[in-house]
This record gives C-alpha cells, sequence and structure tokens, in this order.
C-alpha cells in the first residue's frame, strides 16, 4: 500500500519511513511530509517559495 | 537467429549518420549497405566522425544497391516518393523518413506541399511510423513513414488532451516549436553561415509549415478524420545544435483541475518506453527541455493548467535527430519485428552537455 501524493496523485511509497519525515513524490518531485504509516498518507510540506521572476 | 539486414539509402545526412550510429549498436540487426550518392567509395566515418573505429563501411551508390529485409530511405523530401517502386523492389519493407508518405489523402497532402503526389496510390497503405500512436499497425506494415520532428513533439504532448476528447476546438490551437541548426540538414546554405547563424533566434516559418498537416491528421484520427480545429503553429529557430521545444496553448471544454490532467496523462504514457512526464515542483529542469535530451530517444512532456482561463500549456521536448527521426524510425523497426521496443535505444543522455 502506497500513499497518494496530494498534488499529482502518484503512488507514493512510506512503508520504510516514519511519521513526521520527509520525502518526496516519484512523479512530481513534490516535498512531503509522512502523516501516517499504518494507513499511508502524506501531505504537502511548508515550502520556501523560490523566486524565478525578475 | 540470423540477423535482420539493413540498408540505408541516403547515408551521409544527419539522420542517415544517428542511424548507422544506432544500428551497428542494434543486436538484432546487420547494415548491409549504406549508399550515398555523393560520398559513394568514401568510408562512412569520412562523414560521421563519430563512427572512426565502430565500423570500415563504406558508401557505395545508390545504383549498386542490392536486396536487403528492410531499406531505410533518408533523402530529401520529394525524393523518395519518385523512386519508391525501385526501392520496394529491393526490399519487402520500407522506411520512409522524408516527408513523402506521412500524410494518408492526396488532398491533405497537396494543401500543404503545394503539389500533386507522385504516387497517391500508396499513401493509404503508408502507416504514419509513430509508435505511440500506431503501434498495433506496424507489425503488417510494408511502408512506413518517418515523422516530422516538430511534429512528433507536438503530438506526443497533445494526443492525449484530444484522445481524452476534453479540448475545446471552437478555439485555435496555438503552438510554437523552437528549433536548433541541425534540423535544417546537414547542406549548408546562406541561412546556415556562421556569422549569421550563430546566436539567432530566427522566425523562419511563423506560418504554412508543412508539420501542420501532421498535427491535422494525427490529432484528428480521436475523431475519425482530420482535425476541424484550427491549427496556428509557428516555427523558430535557435540557439542549439540539437533539440526542440513545444509550447502548445489548448483550452478546455470544461474546468478541469490540474490533478485530472495528470490522470489523462499518466493515463496515456504510463506504459509508453519513450514518453516521460516531467512537471517538478523542485529543482532547475521542471519542465521539459530539450538540452538533456540529446542523443537520447525520450521525449520529455509537462503541463501547467491557467485555471481562470481553462487553459493547458503543453511543453514538449526531444531531440530532433533521435526521438524526431533516426531514433524513432528504429523505435518503429523494433515494433515492425515484435521486438523489444528500446532495442539500440538505451542511451539516457548526457548531464552536465
Ligand atoms: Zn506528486
Amino acid at each position: 500500500m502506497s500513499a497518494v501524493c496530494p498534488e499529482c496523485e502518484a503512488a507514493v511509497e512510506v512503508e520504510n519511513l516514519i511519521v513526521g519525515e520527509i520525502t518526496f513524490c516519484p512523479d512530481c518531485n513534490a516535498e512531503l511530509e509522512v502523516l501516517n504509516v499504518e494507513h499511508p498518507e502524506v501531505a504537502l510540506a511548508p515550502e520556501v517559495e523560490e523566486d524565478w521572476g525578475e | 537467429m540470423s540477423r535482420v539486414r539493413v540498408a540505408i539509402v541516403g547515408g551521409s545526412g544527419y539522420t542517415g549518420g544517428e542511424l548507422i550510429r544506432l544500428l551497428l549498436f542494434h543486436p538484432m540487426v546487420e547494415i548491409s549497405q549504406v549508399a550515398s550518392g555523393s560520398q559513394a567509395g568514401h568510408f562512412v566515418h569520412s562523414a560521421h566522425p563519430n563512427l572512426r573505429k565502430i565500423s570500415t563501411l563504406r558508401f557505395c551508390h545508390p545504383d549498386d544497391l542490392t536486396t536487403c529485409d528492410v531499406l531505410f530511405l533518408c533523402l530529401p523530401h520529394g525524393v523518395s516518393s519518385g523512386e519508391i517502386e525501385r526501392y520496394r523492389t529491393l526490399a519487402p519493407r520500407v522506411i520512409d523518413l522524408s516527408g513523402d508518405f506521412r500524410l494518408r489523402t492526396p488532398d491533405l497532402y497537396r494543401r500543404w506541399y503545394g503539389h500533386e503526389h507522385p504516387a497517391p496510390e500508396l499513401l493509404s497503405e503508408a502507416v504514419y511510423g509513430l509508435p505511440e500512436l500506431h503501434r498495433a499497425e506496424l507489425p503488417e506494415a510494408a511502408l512506413v513513414s518517418g515523422t516530422g520532428c516538430m511534429a512528433t513533439t507536438s503530438i506526443l504532448g497533445l494526443a492525449p488532451l484530444y484522445r481524452a476528447g476534453v479540448v475545446n476546438q471552437s478555439i485555435p490551437l496555438v503552438l510554437e516549436a523552437k528549433v536548433g541548426s541541425s534540423a535544417a540538414g546537414a547542406k549548408a546554405g546562406p541561412s546556415s553561415h556562421h556569422p549569421d547563424r550563430s546566436g539567432a533566434v530566427r522566425s523562419f516559418e511563423p506560418t504554412g509549415h508543412r508539420h501542420t498537416a501532421e498535427l491535422i491528421q494525427e490529432l484528428g484520427q480521436f475523431e475519425g478524420g482530420e482535425l476541424q480545429q484550427m491549427v496556428a503553429f509557428s516555427a523558430t529557430a535557435v540557439e542549439m545544435v540539437r533539440g526542440i521545444l513545444v509550447t502548445a496553448h489548448v483550452f478546455l471544454n470544461e474546468n478541469l483541475e490540474e490533478k485530472a490532467i495528470w490522470r489523462i496523462f499518466r493515463e496515456a504514457y504510463q506504459r509508453e518506453p519513450f514518453v516521460r512526464l516531467v512537471k517538478e515542483r523542485n529543482g532547475v529542469y521542471r519542465y521539459p527541455e530539450p538540452k538533456i535530451l540529446s542523443g537520447s530517444n525520450y521525449c520529455d512532456v509537462g503541463f501547467e493548467v491557467d485555471r481562470e482561463q481553462q487553459r493547458v500549456v503543453v511543453i514538449a521536448a526531444l531531440d530532433n535527430l533521435m526521438k524526431g527521426a533516426a531514433g524513432n524510425g528504429v523505435q518503429a523497426l523494433n515494433c515492425m519485428f515484435g521486438w523489444d521496443e528500446s532495442l539500440g535505444l538505451t542511451f539516457p543522455g548526457l548531464h552536465p552537455v
């Protein structure tokens, strides 16, 4: 069983992780925080916005 | 098992050189002859110096071609269709990488090429050699066309949305391709003179590019005919040797969220060996970029959703000589013979490059 990326719905493996650990989505590379391992769940980790403008 | 004997006509150009490079390392293929009208008698590595010490093949004259299992034609547009009958006597299966057999109807050909097709009876027989859309037809095909480099990039980027039926076709499809200098071929001309070409960002075909016809044909097939939507395609030459980047603007017939678009693209490409979805939230290479695809057979496809405008910007990239020409031709060959599609095509590209 894997978690679902809240950004792109990719399957995210959390098997060898612990709650609170940071992982990344294999498809969209979103930074994710592990919320639950038994019932796999992840959430977007808070991000520092990069400035690509100007 | 004996190897399939493949000959190449027009082997001194860039596409021919890439084909030779790929086929020399293909486990199921033996190159029987490489023909060139201008280079006959010379070593293949005199035209393609990257092949030094790899092959001692010499170019033969096209008149000296003998029979083989598969004949690749890498001739300038308009040449192979005039001599196609002779070439078809040399091999039971022909793959023509020029533009001559890409379109299925004489009418579409006339509209975009401006003259009658010299062998119109063959147009309905030929298979458009893009495995992602015509894989099932390739094992039986005797005449397979190559695919336009900018058309391939655009079609692979857009086909999932058209197949899913989410495109609002009352609004024109607007797209632009940025293309490197090798797409113009190995023959030099005033426009490729270094002081003029170097550093250029040159709009060279803002309207009327022939590859548009391939989009009309291939994106229209999901509705059983030619695309009725207006297609506004422009081509721009930029400072690269290899590579194409297409940016396309598609307006949707419903206001889909980003995840729904992800679903459409993932469904289309998760099992494709050479199409990768590239849309990342972090890092430098967030969207497809041709720079890292040089020499590889991948087409990278990404997108961004503008919900306010109900618009998807599709971004697609490939190496015009590889997935846009020779690499795609080898992939089609693999399909024709029922081999693993990635045979001879496993080079992942370089980084940095
Ligand atoms: Zn994701």
